[in-house]
This record gives C-alpha cells, sequence and structure tokens, in this order.
C-alpha cells in the first residue's frame, strides 16, 4: 500500500493529500492547536517580512527623500528615467532575456534525451550517469565557476554573451532533467507502443504522441529555468567582465556595491525593474506549477 | 498507470534486467548532457587544478613550472586560515537554524494546511528573487532607519535602532531569508512521506506526543534532515554576493568565497584565486562527506526503512 501511493505520488499531478473538511475554524481544533498557532506566528511573521521587505524597495524607488518616517513625504517618478544614465537599460533587459532564453533553450534541448533516457530505460551504470548529470547541482556555482570563467576567458568568451550563456548551461542542464523526468515517467509507454505498432515511426511517435503529452512538463521546466538562471547571479558575474554582457542582476550588484556614489533610490529603481522581469515570469509559472507538487502525502489507513 | 502498462503484455518484450551491452541509443539520447557536463564542468575543474599548480612571476605571468606554492602559501598565511574560520561561523549557525526551526514547522504542517498554496508561493518567493535583490533590498529595511527597527521601537521593544545589516548578523539574516524556504519545503516533502499510520500505532501503544516525535518522527526523518542540511551548508558556506552587500567583506564576513574572488579578480593572480576555490570545495566535501558518513551510521541503527525513500 505505501509503496504504491509513493511510486503514484512521484508521478507531478497524482500527489495524494488529505482535504480538510467543515467549519473555517477546525484548524484550531485541540488537537493541532499548538501546531497550528506555532505554525502561524512563524511562517506569518517570516511572511510579512518578506512581503515588506519587497514593499520597501519599491516605495524608495518612488521617494524623493526618505529617513525616520514610515512613509516618505514626496512621492517622485524620475528614478526611472534617471536609471538610463547610467544604464544602457534596453541593452541590460535584452541581455537578460537572451541569456536566460539562451541558456533555457539549449539546456531543455540537450536534457531532453538525458531526461528520457533517465525516465524510460534500465540500463547499467544508470546511477552513475545519474550522478554524473547531476554533479553541477549539488557543487557551488563559486567553487567551478572561478576556473570555468578563467577557461572561457582563456578562450576569448569572457565578456560576450556567448560565454555568459555557456556558463549558464551548466547548472540549468541539470535542473532541467530533474524536473522533465518524473513528467515523462508519466507517460504510459503504452500509448507509444501503440503508435509504432500502428506504423509510426521513431521521430513519427515522438512528435505526434510524446512531445504533446510532455509538453507542460517542458513549459513547467523552461519556466523554471528562465526565472532560476535570471537570478542566478555568481557565474553571470564572474563571465560578463565587459559593459556590454551585463545582465539586470550583474548590473543590480554593481550599482549596490559602488552605493556611496549614487541616490540610493536610484538603486531600488533598478531593482523593481529586475524584480518586474522576475516576478511577472514567476506568475506565469505559478499557473502551471504548483510548489508543493513534489510535497507527497500519505493517507491513513 | 504504472501497474496497467506493466500487466499488458505490450511491453513485455522489454527486458526488466539490465541488459549486458548499454545500448546506442542510450549513448546517442545521454550524450549530449554527458558532453556539457565534461566539457563546462569537469574540464574547467582539471584545468583549475593545473593552473592552481603555478605561480605568477613579478610582472603577472604565469610560470611554467608545477609546484604547490599556492596551497602552501594559503595554508601558511594566518589571515587566510581565519578565514575557513569565518566562513564556518557564518555557514553553520544559520545552516542549524533553519534545520532546527524547519523541523517543528514541517511537523504542524505534515497534513496540509489552509491557504498552503498561497503560503508557499510566499515561502519561495526570495529563492526566485535572488540573493543580489534581497541583499539590497535588506540595507533598506533592516538599515537603522528601515521599517523593522522603526516597527520594534514603535512597540518599545528596544530604545536604539538594532544594528541589522553590515555586520555577520545581517549576512545571517540574508542566508536564513534565502535558505530557510528551501530547508523547510524539503524537510516537509520528507515528512509527508513518513506514513501516518506510524504514529496512529505509536499512539495506540500509549506514547505521548512528545514521545511519538522523539522516537517514531525523529529517526524517520534524519537522513532528509542530513540532505537539507548539506544541501544548505553547501550553499551557505560559498556565501558572495550576501556577504559583500550586507556584511562587512573586510572583516568578519570576508568568506572564503570573497577571499578567491579577490586574488582572481581584483588582484588578477587567476592560479591563487583558483586554488583557493578548490580548497573551498575541498573543504565543503570534507563536512558533506563527515554528515553522510553520521547519517548512514544513524539510518543503520534506526533501520524502519518506512521513509520516503524506502
Amino acid at each position: 500500500m505505501a509503496s504504491q501511493t509513493i511510486t503514484s505520488g512521484v508521478t507531478p499531478t497524482l500527489t495524494t493529500r488529505s482535504k480538510r473538511q467543515g467549519a473555517w475554524w477546525r484548524f484550531l481544533t485541540r488537537d493541532t492547536f499548538w501546531g497550528s498557532l506555532l505554525f502561524y506566528a512563524v511562517i506569518g511573521f517570516f511572511v510579512i517580512n518578506i512581503v515588506a521587505l519587497v514593499a520597501t524597495v519599491v516605495i524608495d524607488s518612488f521617494a524623493f527623500s526618505w529617513f525616520k518616517t514610515i512613509l516618505p513625504t514626496q512621492f517622485v517618478t524620475h528614478w526611472y528615467p534617471d536609471l538610463s544614465q547610467d544604464h544602457d537599460m534596453s541593452q541590460l533587459l535584452l541581455n537578460t532575456f537572451v541569456v536566460a532564453l539562451g541558456a533555457t533553450g539549449i539546456a531543455l534541448l540537450i536534457g531532453f534525451p538525458a531526461a528520457y533516457v533517465l525516465a524510460r530505460k534500465e540500463f547499467r551504470l544508470k546511477g552513475l550517469l545519474m550522478a554524473v548529470l547531476m554533479l553541477p547541482m549539488l557543487i557551488p556555482s563559486l567553487v567551478y565557476g572561478i576556473p570555468l570563467a578563467t577557461m572561457l576567458i582563456r578562450m576569448g568568451l569572457g565578456g560576450s554573451l556567448i560565454g555568459v550563456i555557456l556558463a549558464n548551461i551548466v547548472p540549468t542542464t541539470p535542473f532541467v532533467i530533474l524536473i522533465l523526468t518524473p513528467f515523462i515517467e508519466q507517460v504510459d509507454t503504452a500509448l507509444e507502443s501503440a503508435s509504432r505498432m500502428l506504423g509510426a515511426g521513431r521521430f513519427r511517435t515522438f512528435r505526434r504522441v510524446l512531445l504533446p503529452l510532455v509538453l507542460p512538463g517542458m513549459l513547467t521546466a523552461g519556466i523554471l529555468a528562465v526565472v532560476r538562471t535570471i537570478a542566478l547571479f555568481e557565474l553571470t558575474y564572474l563571465v560578463a567582465t565587459t559593459g556590454e554582457s551585463q545582465t539586470l542582476v550583474t548590473a543590480l550588484y554593481g550599482d549596490a556595491t559602488g552605493a556611496g556614489i549614487r541616490a540610493h533610490q536610484l538603486i531600488s529603481a533598478m531593482a523593481v525593474v529586475y524584480m518586474l522581469t522576475t516576478m511577472s515570469l514567476v506568475i506565469v509559472a505559478l499557473f502551471f506549477v504548483k510548489p508543493t507538487q513534489f510535497v507527497v502525502r500519505l493517507k491513513a489507513k | 498507470m504504472a501497474t496497467l502498462s506493466q500487466a499488458l503484455p505490450v511491453t513485455a518484450p522489454k527486458r526488466r534486467i539490465a541488459p549486458p551491452r548499454i545500448p546506442w541509443e542510450i549513448i546517442l539520447f545521454s550524450l549530449p548532457a554527458l558532453a556539457v557536463v565534461f566539457g563546462l564542468f569537469i574540464m574547467p575543474f582539471i584545468y583549475g587544478l593545473d593552473l592552481s599548480t603555478h605561480t605568477l612571476d613579478s610582472k603577472g605571468a604565469i610560470q611554467d613550472g608545477r609546484s604547490l606554492d599556492n596551497y602552501t602559501t594559503f595554508f601558511n598565511d594566518q589571515s587566510q586560515i581565519d578565514t575557513i574560520v569565518m566562513t564556518f561561523q557564518v555557514a553553520l549557525p544559520v545552516t542549524l537554524f533553519n534545520v532546527v526551526l524547519s523541523l517543528p514547522l514541517a511537523y504542524a504542517m505534515r497534513r496540509g494546511i489552509r491557504f498552503e498554496r498561497f503560503i508557499t508561493a510566499l515561502l519561495i518567493l526570495p529563492i526566485t528573487l535572488g540573493t543580489v535583490l534581497v541583499a539590497q533590498a535588506m540595507l533598506i529595511y533592516f538599515g537603522r532607519q528601515g521599517w523593522f527597527n522603526q516597527t520594534l521601537q514603535a512597540i518599545g521593544l528596544i530604545h536604539d535602532p538594532l544594528r541589522l545589516v553590515h555586520n555577520w548578523l545581517g549576512v545571517e539574516i540574508a542566508l536564513f531569508i534565502q535558505g530557510f524556504p528551501f530547508v523547510f519545503l524539503m524537510i516537509l516533502g520528507y515528512m509527508s512521506g513518513i506514513s501516518p499510520d506510524l504514529e496512529k500505532a505509536s499512539k495506540m501503544l500509549g506514547a505521548g506526543r512528545w514521545r511519538t516525535f522523539w522516537s517514531v518522527i525523529f529517526p524517520l526523518m534524519l537522513p532528509g534532515v542530513a540532505i537539507a542540511f548539506c544541501l544548505n551548508f553547501v550553499a551557505n558556506f560559498t556565501v558572495f554576493p550576501s556577504a559583500m552587500l550586507v556584511g562587512e567583506p573586510n572583516a568578519l564576513t570576508r568568506v572564503m568565497s570573497i577571499a578567491a574572488y579577490r586574488a582572481a579578480y581584483e588582484q588578477q593572480n587567476t592560479p591563487y584565486g583558483t586554488a583557493i576555490a578548490l580548497i573551498m570545495g575541498g573543504i565543503e566535501f570534507l563536512v558533506v562527506a563527515l554528515v553522510l558518513y553520521l547519517r548512514s551510521r544513524m539510518a543503520r541503527s534506526a533501520s524502519l526503512g518506512a521513509g520516503k525513500g524506502a
């Protein structure tokens, strides 16, 4: 019983969970009162601070000045146009999207066949293959980032978008494989076999049967990878040695470390631009992905 | 679904036992991904290992001869040894705090809660925002005149504003904001995988809530906790942007990643910077190996085997 529930729960859509029913105050019943209280207090405190953290940046970016008051006394909008004095904003946005979409696109192309093999085939050394492919996710980017950046710079790719994309493929590929594998596992092998029996070739079966069925998985992996790549700082920072190859996150970091020479509202405005870019994608992502979908709940017998 | 396809004879010809040779399609399909790992991950490692055995001459050019000078320089330099200590001082407390806080919270949430989707969406917000933005926002929010201090002063908890950024505490807070959701969701995943029947059985046999948690849930959670600890520790150990922005990069939060970056990029000594990065990776590996060794020993003593990985 238990093992069946686990295997069915691994597939992304078939999560099991106990539905709570009854009146809304049921969560404060005696059985779980202290647990719930503790839970909502701590998580509530955390979440309120996160929301306030984000809100301060947004408010600050519209402030004329902001000292010792709850809200700024005067609101202005000129910090946003002022951004273009320091940065070529259209170039930064373009770079950000080119790098994120480029790295994700390549990672999807490379990762799909590998995920297919991991999901469908049984073979010798499968565990080893899995371990090797997941290695870049387990080792933090700064450890391999410095040698990798040095190597790319030696090859003449430092400060170029190609170099930045190449560096970002490294952690993105295992990430994509990790998300795609359960989606492919979920597709019934009988469908592919049926397609082959009805005379479709390998490629046709892939295009007409497998691909449409794993498209949601590709979309999920793609959006999550794009969001992750936009926020991924270290690798881009180490490889993007020129102004032309900067992305939003490295430009934001550069502004923040040189904080003494520019108004903090200007940095906040930059942060808001960056935030809007990621958040718009996150909101799109949340339509497709449930953050707790990998959380498997077992029902009591 | 899986059981149906297994029952049908359609897939019967597929061998269940691993075939003696690896079929060509498996090699072909996994080749691109393997090429990425080898070309952009393993190759740089080998290149870095080689590079770290060279030193620079007085003009800053890389010399031909190989030696372990970069490593001996590092371990003979007291300020670099301090860097290792500082990195542990930064990484260890926050990792432990994340795990210790996540355990009871995940326990409380194991059967699902209200607004679960909304709460988890807000929890993963800092992960998606990234380290740089969180650090930048912290400078305002946790600053002397920020909302956090204003609120505490308004309530009357403190008189003078607390110093929460540009010090060790700032880095800890930044790492907590980034790492806690990650650790929490991971531990929640493991916790939810423990069968509720075990808990029921424990209660039926007369164990109280507290005893049930410590004798049943906790031993089953240990392997998951070990993994969550390792992943979070590794991430915290290489903290870079937060240590620069909300820490004291020249004093108490001069962590190894900063030392490596400065050597490689600011002093243009890439061999030395690479050596520091590799030492950092080596220390991390030792810590992870130690935790996983302890995990395997503990797992043997409490091998009920009903955890998620069973």
